[in-house]
């Protein structure tokens, strides 16, 4: 098996406007496999924007922008219905993703063994952050698209991230996020909106 | 394309009918509310209860179609799980005629269900007839939920949202109210009117799913 | 040609001189139409009397009512397709106008209808409940609007609302067609050519020439003013950003 370097997306000239106001303009940024960008900016510089755009979830207003391979998205809403608990949470993204992944494994792995059978409406942040990173281990997807992944998170529950996004590097996969601390796992390059 | 991520909206939007609003117990106590305020209000004369028996059926499942759907996409908005919906690859007009197909199921069709004996409650004879407007319930409800889920689509980035909806979907409703009507007072032109009754909600189960979708685009972007 | 029109600079000079042009040509025709409609023409007794005067503003506002959504749904797939931002800014500026006009046409319809039918609301009357669904949709449409938190959404919502609207329009009157008119048939335009004497027809056609260029201006000033509101917009974003 040959392993491929072409880009995994590659943006050129993005450009969003919100309302009136130009939120950034003339942003590009090519992901290789195995790299690990990230997004640096204060608070409203369009960190946020730039992943959803990035998703396919908001249409640039200028710019080139192509992804060639699937893509997880992890935002600052988890996406957890309050009936939902974290079992059932990934058996319905299972189900809607096609994947056979072993759930319990998983809700091990996330430490949400306890918890795998409470509601969302129960759940402790930290635990709706890990219910949701699960879905990263749902299916093998070579781009990882994460906002601010350490919101909510324990020290033990940044390490356990760190190790995942470490592992999927190691295995041709790459990641964008953004993030205000250091991060734990080795970054390629950052990008400051 | 496979259908499992359309499956699983359904499942999921589905659980949350039940789970959040009560599910079915929201609509039928609106119904249940009105049959009891209605001959408070109009007085018990038979022949009065009698003629606007139907209405007063029709008028609630479109009330409560509006109620139950205010809540369908905003939560979904809300709590993100738009955005994982709108990524799964599967054409949002399915995932939104599923969805709409789940909230209707557990909302709009218990309500036909009901209807029956809401009608002898209005006075209405038993007989034969009572259940083909069971018939034209379940499908004009259908065509309310699927109008009104555009409505809904619109307004889910929308704070109180509900009083928009209602003014989008009025108008989308009035095929069906009166198609359904005719249908039921046997007046001119009332047999071919469950037919352009069903036609109209194809209709709307053809168009309505497409707008959603336009909708919920624009919603998480 | 689109393009051509598209372009708002040229919408700004274009407009400069033909918005007054229409305000004057409109107020003459409407005046005109007025002064037949209401001293010349003699009245039909069979309409009511002296009230079927009302018939000159009536009827040209169910026109534009009709016209302006029409005009709503067109520049509202215009801007789907094409995203020229001055189709959305006509879409804006029609909205309320087309509103004005729809309420005008129930208003003096009701206030022909009190002493010609005895009553100010028909329900069964299928012309007045389409109008009054007409309404709904404008209505419906500047409250969605109203409600996006960016120009660029509420084009789009609107957009969408308008284009499932105008789809929905003709089912609508279908619809309300089924139920008995109380309105006589068709007598503008009919298949043997218009039914109506000439001495009605003339000061009719020359009011609704004359309401559709006065909407015309209307929307006209509404667009320029749109088009100046944004180009604020744009410049102070830009100061404040330094």
């Amino acid at each position: 098996m040959t392993i491929s370097t072409a880009p995994l997306i590659h943006a050129t000239g993005l450009a969003i406007m919100r309302g009136e106001r130009v939120l950034f303009r003339g942003v590009g940024l090519t992901l290789s496999p195995s790299d690990a960008i990230v997004l640096r900016g204060a608070n409203g510089a369009g960190k946020t924007t730039l992943l959803r755009m990035l998703a396919g979830l908001t249409r640039p207003e200028a710019g080139e922008l192509a992804r060639a391979a699937p893509h997880h998205w992890i935002g600052h809403k988890e996406g957890i219905k309050p009936q939902e608990t974290p079992r059932s949470h990934l058996a319905l993204w299972a189900q809607a993703w096609g994947s056979t992944a072993d759930i319990p494994e998983i809700l091990e792995k996330m430490a949400l063994t306890r918890a795998a059978d409470v509601p969302g409406r129960y759940l402790s942040a930290g635990q709706r952050r890990r219910t949701a990173f699960g879905r990263l281990l749902l299916e093998h997807r070579p781009i990882w698209l994460l906002d601010e992944p350490y919101t909510a998170l324990d020290a033990g529950g940044r390490a356990m991230l760190d190790g995942f996004i470490s592992s999927h590097l190691v295995a041709n996969g790459a990641l964008i996020t953004s993030m205000h601390d250091a991060a734990g796992f080795p970054v390629t390059h950052e990008v400051t909106l | 394309m496979s259908a499992a991520p359309i499956l699983a909206a359904f499942r999921q939007a589905f659980a949350e009918a039940w789970a959040g609003g009560a599910g079915a117990l929201l609509p039928l106590g609106f119904l249940g509310g009105a049959a009891v305020l209605v001959p408070l209000g109009i007085g018990s004369d038979t022949q009065t209860l009698k003629a606007v028996g139907p209405g007063i059926i029709w008028v609630s499942l479109a009330l409560s179609s509006l109620v139950t759907l205010e809540r369908i996409f905003q939560a979904d908005v809300e709590d993100g799980t738009l955005d994982l919906w709108l990524q799964t690859g599967a054409p949002m007009a399915a995932l939104a005629a599923a969805k709409t197909l789940a909230h209707w199921l557990a909302a709009g069709l218990p309500l036909a269900l009901a209807s029956p004996l809401l009608a002898l409650m209005f006075q209405a004879q038993a007989s034969v007839e009572l259940l083909i407007h069971l018939g034209l319930y379940t499908l004009g409800g259908l065509a309310f939920f699927f109008w009104g889920g555009v409505g809904a689509a619109l307004s889910a980035t929308v704070r109180r949202g509900g009083l928009l909806i209602s003014i989008i979907a009025l108008p989308l409703y009035v095929p069906t109210a009166i198609f359904g009507a005719i249908a039921m007072t046997g007046g001119i032109g009332s047999d071919g009117a469950p037919l352009l009754l069903a036609a109209s909600t194809l209709f709307a189960c053809a168009v309505a799913p497409y707008a959603m979708a336009a909708a919920l685009r624009l919603a998480a972007d | 040609m689109w393009s051509y029109f598209a372009n708002p600079h040229k919408f700004l000079s274009l407009s400069a001189w033909l918005a007054p042009l229409f305000y004057g040509a409109g107020t003459l025709c409407i005046l005109w139409g007025l002064w037949q409609g209401l001293w010349i023409v003699p009245k039909d007794e069979y309409q009511g009397g002296d009230i079927m005067r009302v018939m000159f503003i009536h009827v040209p506002a169910a026109w534009l009512s009709m016209a302006s959504y029409s005009a709503l749904a067109v520049a509202s797939f215009v801007w789907f397709i094409w995203r020229h931002e001055l189709a959305d800014i006509a879409a804006k500026a029609i909205a309320p106008l087309g509103a004005v006009w729809t309420a005008l046409c129930l208003a003096t319809g009701s206030i022909w209808g009190k002493p010609t039918w005895g009553t100010w609301w028909q329900w069964d009357d299928a012309r007045m409940m389409s109008v009054l669904f007409l309404l709904f949709l404008f209505l419906g449409y500047m409250a969605l609007r109203a409600s996006m938190d960016s120009r660029q959404k509420a084009a789009r919502a609107g957009a969408i609302l308008a284009m499932v609207g105008a789809i929905n329009v003709p089912l609508i009157k279908f619809s309300v067609d089924l139920f008995t008119s109380l309105h006589q048939p068709a007598s503008v335009i009919t298949a043997d050519g218009p039914k109506m004497a000439a001495v009605y027809l003339t000061p009719l056609l020359v009011s609704g020439l004359g309401h559709a260029l006065l909407f015309g201006g209307l929307v006209m000033t509404h667009m320029r003013t749109e088009i100046r509101q944004r180009r604020i917009a744009r410049l102070t974003a830009s100061a404040l950003e330094g």
